[in-house]
């Protein structure tokens, strides 16, 4: 039988759980290398008991996404803070944008993929309010009119 | 050991790989193909492995192709191709050809039929610059000259409209990013020519581009 669309749907699907075996695997090897470096004889090894499971969260929300970053050979755990200001549902290609105000009030912004094994963690500081699916308008706004009315009664 | 394996495009989607880096894939039912002629020297003046591919409704297949596939002792194939190799003798007729014949990280090329767009005028078809639309203009996407006065002719091969898209296109250096021999699935990184569900063919390189 031919086979059909529904196989991407099922490779997709995997690749979720399998974005998980990534992150262990590259997290024991990086526990492994700075144990050789400090000269410790042992170090712990983890599982994906132990990857913080992620959050829901929709757009609005301000979230703290601690994501890897990779320099060279070595990597290390970059955090950026801002609002959700977009979201794209599409299983392992799910992605979210956050944007945040740098210094000298120059708006950035940065695009994650959700089941990335680069994420190490999210977590949601503040929930918000918003009518909107795409909060694009923020873009242009600065100062007091770029806030979001708080969620006091989340439902997520 | 052949090289080659026939296959269906099914779609693109993306994997990440070992560093948690994202790789656009397409996915592509590649095989199995099965044995259907084996040409030898002594008969046919070369040596080849004849597959074929592809289920068929047995009501589409002529009477000399019907033939031929019960001689081979197969249900009826689409598709047929012969496979250059040096040496047939692992394989005999009704033998499967499944995708285990690649690794991960080996380069292939990868052989399909291109999108058809139909009679393109010369502005897609060749990247001409066109005129512009506006500011009276007459000159939109017109090709204009076609060619020097004093030669009182059109050379041949002078870029024309015409059809578009829908030859066999090849692609090389491709990497293999994942086999999946369960299914009948490999997975190439970066785009193949041609539609979902277009027939394909897939070779491995040898020399250029190493593996990886």
């Amino acid at each position: 039988m031919a086979l059909g669309k529904n196989i991407i749907t099922d490779i997709e699907r995997a690749e979720i759980v399998r974005s998980g075996d990534i992150w262990v695997n590259n997290e024991n090897r990086r526990r492994e290398i700075e144990a050789k470096e400090k000269k410790r004889k042992e170090w712990e090894t983890v599982s994906l008991e132990n990857r913080v499971a992620l959050p829901k969260f929709r757009v609005g929300d301000t979230v703290r996404v601690h994501a890897k970053v990779v320099e060279g050979d070595k990597e290390r755990i970059q955090v950026f803070e801002g609002v959700v200001i977009a979201q794209n549902h599409s299983l392992n290609r799910e992605a979210f944008t956050v944007r945040k105000i740098s210094h000298a009030a120059v708006g950035v912004e940065r695009g994650f993929l959700l089941h990335s094994p680069r994420i190490e963690k999210i977590e949601v500081a503040r929930y918000g309010k918003v009518r909107r699916a795409k909060l694009y308008y923020l873009r242009g706004k600065v100062g007091k009119s770029a806030r979001i009315k708080e969620d006091r009664y989340p439902t997520r | 050991m052949v090289d080659t394996i026939l296959g269906r495009k099914i779609g693109m989607t993306q994997i990440f790989n070992d560093r948690g880096e994202v790789v656009p894939v397409t996915v592509i039912e590649a095989g199995p193909c099965i044995v259907t002629q084996l040409k030898s020297v002594d008969k046919d003046g070369y040596v080849a492995v004849q597959v074929g591919f592809g289920e068929i409704r047995p009501k589409l297949v002529n009477k000399p192709l019907k033939g031929h596939f019960e001689k081979a002792g197969v249900t009826p194939l689409r598709h047929l191709q012969e496979i250059r190799t040096s040496d047939t003798s692992d394989y005999k007729l009704g033998d499967e050809i499944k995708c285990d014949i690649f690794q991960t990280g080996q380069r292939v090329k990868v052989v399909g039929t291109s999108k058809g767009k139909g009679f393109a005028g010369v502005v897609k078809r060749y990247h001409f610059h066109g005129g512009d639309m506006t500011h009276g203009s007459m000159i939109h996407r017109k090709p204009q000259s076609s060619g020097a006065t004093d030669a009182a002719r059109t050379f041949k091969g002078t870029k024309k409209p015409g059809q578009m898209g829908n030859v066999q296109t090849t692609v090389r250096g491709l990497r293999i990013a994942r086999v999946d021999s369960d299914r009948n699935l490999l997975l190439i990184e970066g785009a193949v020519p041609g539609a979902n569900g277009g027939y394909i063919t897939i070779q491995r390189l040898t020399g250029g581009r190493r593996d990886s």
